[in-house]
């Protein structure tokens, strides 16, 4: 099935080694020709890239001096940086809010439209289609007029009486534009759920009927539990993801993160400090420290992931 | 007709009506953009509907000229990068994946375990040395730093949805063959290539609508408006505008969405198959 689950059955299964034959040979050396391009990728843009950013976490480099050893400084600073800790904050509510809406908005509809619906494949198409768009600098264009102080969603509310304001220069609502953005992304996960309610066998649901289950209770009891894995995939996914956030908070604060640091995202700082001021030393630094939040975060989902996901294998 | 029955069509067309509302909201505002991009400047603040009385292409012709280069010079270099990209996916990850799935060679599980890993490794982690070392190569403001790395297998999800699609073949076919004397350029090349082609087209349809969206490393690397890719000229756009030019900016975004609605019509089998088997976004 899904990646994660190709992992954590890697990690059940057992080493098992055949013996080396002739054809074993063979493809043994086949198999440095077909891998070549991606162990060299591996080697040239993801291993030594990921040491040397290491390396330079802990120097002072901005380009044009050579990097100057200052051990862990640039750590200590993330402890003493008001606006990184308020980046944090921002990106942490962002991945609270916006991921767990984004999944119950996709794994409702798909349960709607699982149910048999007249034109599924329309339906399906229409919520589909934001997400292919929403990473784009064109919506963030959108985004940044709707919610403007004269914008569409100010139009529409003044249509039924309601005053609005300028949902993106009020920093107590700035961050919850961007958040909508990325619910109204939620197709993608609909999609994966789809795929997953199809895989759930008739039978079950048939069983449960003729013990006379509700409707309520059969979703409770059967298409819930058999999703588990799949809804803990699309977290997984999607919290990672989130924590990356850039080009919507960049283009609807025009770059700077405002108002007053209220969309500053952690990848916002990190682009700032690094590519405008050219603070690489610090934005390995910070680089480090947000690897290390998605990999704790990510542990934790499969720490709690065994309490209620549920495997049927 | 019962009681019942009335009430089961009832709740059905509730649930329609339910979602038709819930598609009317998602899909009006791309709508009312399009439309806004046809509407002279001052009627995009004070018009809400989608009525349009009169068709009026200047906002394109604006746009289309409103920075340093025409705008048919950013979507030619974001053609290049995409082009370059597929290429590059779609040669380095179907071979990378013959050899995941099957092939046997020595630490397989480990390698496959690392692939899958790198997909979730954030870009940050790697994007600073990198940068370093193509601006000291002073490769910056190329397409270089954008399409090599593609050629290189780095996008691992495509090389595990091509292994997922390759383990469904029967292995009989490698088996004919192999008895037939091919050794394994031949088989990846003249049977397990032309069969994954559903496969590939995912692969080239999702890097396609990525590359032409992606915007951090465009925007890192793609400083001087002579290379500016489509996204990196709408942003400096919205840098560079009053408010006044809304109707154009509108037109561009509408220009530069266009390809991916196209893509997405043509392609939408390849991308939900793509994502329903491999869960990528």
């Amino acid at each position: 099935m899904s990646a994660l689950g190709e992992l954590s059955r890697l990690r059940r299964e057992s080493t098992s080694r055949g013996p080396v034959t002739a054809r074993g040979k063979a493809d043994e050396r086949a198999s440095w020709v077909f891998l070549a391009p991606w162990i060299a990728g591996l080697l040239a843009v993801t291993i030594v890239p990921m040491v040397a950013s290491l390396w330079l976490s802990f120097t002072d480099y901005n380009l044009l001096q050579a990097p100057g050893w200052i051990g862990l400084d640039n750590y200590q600073r993330l402890f003493d940086d008001p606006r990184l800790q308020n980046a944090l904050w921002v990106t942490f509510r962002y991945v609270i809010v916006s991921v767990p809406l984004q999944l119950a908005l996709s794994l409702g509809l798909a349960v709607l439209l699982n149910q048999g619906m007249r034109g599924l494949a329309l339906y399906r198409s229409a919520f589909y289609l934001p997400s292919l768009l929403g990473g784009s600098v064109a919506i963030a264009v959108l985004w940044r007029q709707m919610f403007g102080h004269d914008g569409l969603v100010n139009q529409v509310l003044g249509f039924a009486g309601i005053e609005g304001r300028g949902w993106i220069s009020d920093p107590s609502t700035a961050l919850g534009t961007i958040m909508t953005l990325n619910v109204w992304t939620f197709g993608a996960p609909m999609i994966i759920f789809l795929a997953g309610l199809r895989q759930i066998p008739d039978m079950y649901y048939e069983a449960a009927s003729v013990d006379g289950a509700s409707r309520l209770r059969r979703f409770r009891s059967i298409t819930l539990p058999l999703l588990t894995p799949i809804i803990f995939f699309n977290l997984v996914l999607q919290v990672i993801g989130a924590f990356q956030a850039f080009t919507d908070a960049f283009v609807i604060s025009g770059g700077d993160g405002g108002p007053s640091d209220s969309t500053m995202f952690y990848s916002l700082y990190l682009y700032q400090q690094g590519f405008k001021n050219f603070d690489m030393g610090y934005a390995a630094a910070m680089a480090w420290l947000l690897l290390a939040l998605v990999a704790v975060f990510t542990a934790i989902n499969f720490a709690v992931s065994k309490y209620w996901v549920f495997y049927d294998d | 007709m019962t009681e019942r029955s009335t009430r089961r069509v009832a709740v059905r067309a509730g649930k329609h009506v339910l979602l038709i509302a819930i598609a009317v909201v998602m899909l009006y505002p791309l709508l009312w953009m399009v439309v806004s991009s046809l509407r002279p400047d001052e009627q995009i603040f004070s018009r809400a509907g989608l009525l349009l009385t009169d068709v009026d292409l200047s906002n394109y012709q604006d746009g289309w000229d409103a920075l340093g280069q025409p705008f048919s010079r950013y979507v030619l270099n974001s053609l290049l990068v995409a082009v370059g990209c597929i290429v590059g996916n779609l040669v380095s990850c179907s071979m990378a994946a013959y050899a995941f799935a099957r092939l046997e060679f020595r630490r397989r599980r480990l390698f496959f375990a690392i692939m899958l890993l790198t997909i979730m490794l954030p870009i940050h982690v790697i994007i600073v040395p990198q940068y370093i070392v193509f601006s000291q190569l002073e490769l910056t403001n190329t397409f270089v730093p954008l399409v090599l790395p593609k050629l290189l297998a780095t996008d691992a999800f495509f090389v595990f949805l091509m292994v997922q699609f390759i383990r469904g073949l029967p292995r009989d076919l490698d088996e004919a063959a192999r008895i037939d004397g091919a050794g394994h350029a031949r088989i990846f090349l003249r049977i397990i290539l032309p069969l994954m082609t559903p496969a590939l087209a995912t692969t080239a349809i999702f890097t396609f609508i990525w590359t032409w969206n992606d915007f951090f490393s465009q925007l890192i690397y793609l400083t001087d408006p002579s290379v500016y890719t489509v996204p990196v000229a709408l942003r400096s756009f919205v840098d560079s505008a009053s408010s006044s030019s809304w109707g154009s900016m509108f037109a561009m975004s509408v220009v530069s969405l266009l390809p991916v609605f196209v893509v997405f019509l043509l392609g939408q089998r390849y991308l939900v198959r793509g994502i329903a088997t491999t869960g990528i976004k």
